[in-house]
């Protein structure tokens, strides 16, 4: 288990005063905040979380978002020449600078632009760009090369690194009722729930718990271990998830969206003493093939109106500096829009990077080339895998190589 | 002995076909599984019917397009592609519900298992329904002939070519996406050919390419009519070729009989046993059945440690209660969301690697999920979870795409299967039965795991208000555990 830094080391040694066998029972220091005397809840209550405890929020556009009007080069002849249907007009965009500026919908963004936590990295890709939706987001959630096939996920995996062993896959939670293959390791899984009220509802929870309780502690190998074990982790994770959630339920006022909805959650879970430091949760589909206009916009307005509420809620909590939300789409979009009023599959693409503890801020990189392109698509010039590269071991501090298989130079973002 | 012998019978039904039907349960301790495998055998022997479940409309659409000659789909105006779009996907989804009601229902077991198969072998994913009955017939036919046939139909295949970008391939202008396939997930395997191999074996299958129609064309005038260097063999090659120059590696059936021992028989590879009947599937030119009659005419495959191991993937969990619990459904797009929920979708693999099976079916969502079908086919339990959107399939419409996932189980009302199981043959089974050994026989026949549930934890959760209702909610329960998972 991860410990943290700082003020949490006073919290550490007086959990040892606390009787060692309650604490073992509970299985987890996190949870050990639970008994806490109320004072010392009380006086926790502005910092429950001391600082230095970082935590990654990921965003997933799926459908493969139009980054080329999310982050819109206004000076750029080219580009409203191959789109003159669908080009946001200068006058609408949200101008971040004389040369470029966001998509209307993104006035969250242009406010952590301007306060100086937001960062964009252009011309995110990989080699060899595949243009179907599931095999270039498997690209994406596995970190393989385009053509390997791997059945675990980057972030999956960082939970094997990290969790090795432990009784519970808190590390990294989904919101949603499934689990995506980013959050699947080789040993250890990720969590996926939508509301940790009902981690898994169902009329038949009793018995469940009753045919756990019946099973003889057994660590063997086989098949029927390993459901057991599964089944052992969900439970205890859902209790775990719930308490924690009700520690220090978010009393901002987020919108009623499923976006919403779930950084809410997320906002509840990293006020309280969870040890989960990534969250992942998605938001679609950006598939604009037709009225690309009108599609973006509502998905835009989900997201702005979410975000804006996570990030005044996160910094209302001191917790901004310690929470880097990116966002990423399977690929771009093309350059050109086609007869439909929208646009197709494309390859490179932008990444936003929020958070209170950028190193660099703005464009990280210059904007794409719409001089230089292939085959009417743009190129990458970052492989993702480098940003990955970046969280893991400037932000999780974990060991990138391992976990992607190979070496990718850490960038400088954070 | 007479234990043993039914669960080897079990043993060999679930992984021979999906499992042991309520038909079977007074046959299971009377014949011996020597004696059930040659039923089997028998049963699968017919060649199987083309299974066609496009509409009028679509055929309508397909056959203009043909008639008019070159015609391209781009002719087709916006409201003709969106219904040609729909069309299409109500197809695949209907092939799929059709194909796993024969998996449950036919009695070629050892033919759909095996077709099963070579559906994750041969993965595709390709959103004209044409092409994909057109793919399912060839594997379901060539299921248990030789392999050679099989992949040389798969390869000229349109949904294959399309699927593999092999229209794009063209002489100059090679796409080394179908011959690199071919050699990595169909023959060869990962590091047994090298990269040159791929660009050689690509130029070798410029021309090959689909009509509109799905019928194959040779594009003389793409192809590349060069000499070709392909795992050491030189000359003139086109496809056909190099398919033989696959086929002669001896690798080939070293990888083939891997992937179906770890199918059919355990998770963790035997070398000895897998090189002792790659040897014979080589040997025999790779007779499909020659290999199925070594595994399962063998001791080996009936040795305890085989038995009760393999985690069942979704399709055998969903084929395997049906066969057990005969039910019709109201609301068949249960068994679509289903699958998509935990994680297998037939025509829809998530990657042309096919399902990695094994443990990768399981996790927190897809277990729990698992463990509450029984009950939600006893409407006991609701359908509360929203798969994941597919964008490959819905195409940015999202409206015309919801119809067939999220309203119909999401809106009020509609999220219970609403499943009338016929539970007529399956209680009269066990009209001898005493009361106290209901629960201990029923598992018997349920689970293929060395343990089970205390039976006093089943029977606290059971309806003990008559006997019929009683052995019902019992079987409900046992199938709800982690046991019924695995076969």
């Amino acid at each position: 288990m991860v410990l943290a830094h700082g003020s949490r080391l006073i919290a550490q040694s007086f959990h040892m005063y606390i009787k060692r066998k309650q604490f073992i029972q509970i299985g987890s220091l996190a949870t050990a905040s639970l008994m806490l005397p109320k004072f010392l809840k009380a006086f926790e209550n502005k910092a429950m979380v001391p600082p230095g405890n970082k935590v990654v929020v990921i965003l997933q556009l799926s459908g493969g978002n139009d980054g080329l009007n999310t982050v819109i080069p206004l000076r750029n002849d080219l580009y409203y020449k191959a789109r003159p249907g669908i080009a946001i007009e200068k006058a609408k965009a949200l101008s971040l600078t004389d040369e470029f500026g966001l998509h209307p919908a993104l006035s969250a963004l242009k406010e952590v632009y301007e306060d100086g936590s937001l960062g964009i990295i252009n011309s995110v890709g990989y080699p060899n760009p595949d243009r179907s939706h599931f095999r270039s987001m498997d690209i994406w959630h596995t970190a393989s090369q385009s053509t390997e096939y791997w059945s675990s996920g980057w972030v999956g995996r960082y939970l094997d690194a990290q969790c090795n062993g432990c009784d519970k896959p808190t590390q990294a939670i989904e919101i949603d009722d499934i689990l995506s293959l980013a959050m699947k390791g080789n040993a250890m899984n990720g969590i996926a729930l939508k509301d940790p009220r009902r981690l898994y509802g169902t009329a038949n929870e009793k018995f469940f718990r009753d045919v756990l309780k019946n099973r003889s502690v057994e660590t063997g190998e086989q098949s029927v271990d390993y459901l057991y074990k599964t089944m052992a982790q969900t439970l205890s994770s859902a209790d775990y998830i719930f308490k924690q959630s009700r520690l220090h339920p978010t009393t901002a006022n987020y919108p009623n969206t499923e976006l919403g909805k779930g950084l809410k959650t997320i906002a509840s879970l990293i006020f309280s003493d969870i040890n989960t430091r990534v969250y992942y949760v998605s938001l679609g589909s950006f598939d604009t093939h037709i009225y690309q206009n009108m599609q973006q916009q509502r998905l835009f307005t989900e997201m702005n109106e979410a975000i804006k509420i996570f990030i005044k809620d996160l910094k209302a909590n001191n917790r901004f500096e310690d929470v880097l939300l990116f966002t990423f789409s399977e690929f771009g979009r093309r350059v050109s829009q086609n007869a439909s009023g929208g646009t197709d599959h494309g390859t490179a693409n932008n990444m936003f990077m929020i958070s209170g503890g950028l190193k660099q801020k703005g464009l990280i990189n210059t904007m794409p080339d719409l001089s230089n392109l292939d085959n009417g698509d743009l190129k990458y010039n970052i492989d993702f895998k480098n940003v990955y590269a970046t969280v893991l071991s400037e932000w999780l501090h974990a060991d990138a190589d391992k976990i992607l298989g190979g070496h990718y130079d850490s960038m400088n973002f954070i | 002995m007479f234990a043993a012998n039914q669960l080897k019978n079990q043993h060999l039904l679930w992984r021979a076909g999906f499992g042991p039907a309520v038909e079977q349960l007074a046959d299971l301790a009377q014949f011996s599984h020597g004696e059930f495998y040659k039923a089997l055998v028998k049963a699968s022997s017919k060649k199987p019917g083309y299974i066609n479940v496009a509409d009028n409309y679509l055929e309508g659409l397909m056959m203009g397009i043909d008639q008019v000659g070159r015609v391209q789909q781009k002719d087709l105006t916006p409201e003709e592609k969106r219904k040609m779009r729909q069309k299409n996907r109500e197809g695949v989804r209907n092939l799929n519900i059709y194909w796993l009601n024969e998996m449950t229902n036919s009695s070629s077991q050892l033919r759909e298992k095996m077709a099963f198969f070579w559906h994750g072998h041969f993965a595709c994913r390709n959103l004209n329904v044409f092409y994909q009955q057109e793919l399912l017939d060839v594997i379901r036919r060539n299921a248990l002939g030789d392999f050679g046939t099989l992949l040389r139909e798969v390869s000229r295949s349109a949904a294959m070519l399309f699927f593999l970008n092999n229209q794009q391939n063209r002489k100059g202008h090679p796409n080394e996406n179908f011959a690199r396939e071919v050699m990595e997930l169909f023959t060869l395997g990962r590091g047994h050919y090298t990269e040159n191999d791929v660009k050689e074996a690509a130029r070798a299958f410029t021309g090959w390419a689909a009509t509109a129609k799905g019928e194959f064309i040779f594009r003389t005038g793409q192809h590349d009519y060069g000499e070709k260097t392909v795992l050491g063999q030189t000359g003139n090659f086109e496809g056909d070729d190099v398919l033989d120059i696959l086929l002669d590696q001896k690798q080939t059936a070293k990888f083939i009989t891997k992937k179906i021992y770890r199918f059919f028989v355990n998770d963790q590879p035997d070398k000895q046993k897998m090189d002792w009947l790659a040897e014979r599937f080589y040997e025999s030119k790779y007779d499909i059945s020659g290999l199925l009659d070594d595994i399962f005419t063998s001791d080996w495959f009936y040795d305890e440690k085989n038995i009760g191991t393999k985690i069942k993937s979704p399709v055998e969990l969903l084929a395997g209660i049906q066969r057990m619990l005969p039910m019709k459904l109201a609301n068949e797009e249960a068994l679509i969301v289903v699958q998509r929920l935990l994680g297998q979708m037939l025509f829809y693999p998530p990657n042309v690697a096919g399902w990695p099976g094994g443990r990768t079916w399981i996790d927190s969502s897809t277990l729990m999920l698992r463990m509450r079908i029984p009950q939600l086919i006893n409407d006991k339990d609701e359908m509360n979870m929203t798969p994941k959107d597919d964008d490959d399939q819905i195409m940015g419409n999202k409206n015309e795409a919801v119809v067939n996932t999220k309203n119909k189980t999401g809106a009020k009302g509609t999220k219970a299967i609403h499943a009338s199981v016929d539970w007529q043959l399956y209680l009269k089974h066990f009209d001898k039965t005493s009361r106290e050994k209901l629960i201990n026989s029923m598992a018997g026949i349920l689970l293929q795991t060395k343990t089970a549930v205390d039976a006093e934890i089943i029977k606290q959760y059971t309806d003990e208000s008559g006997r019929n209702s009683f052995i019902q909610s019992a079987t409900i329960q046992i199938m709800s555990t982690p046991e019924y998972q695995l076969c």
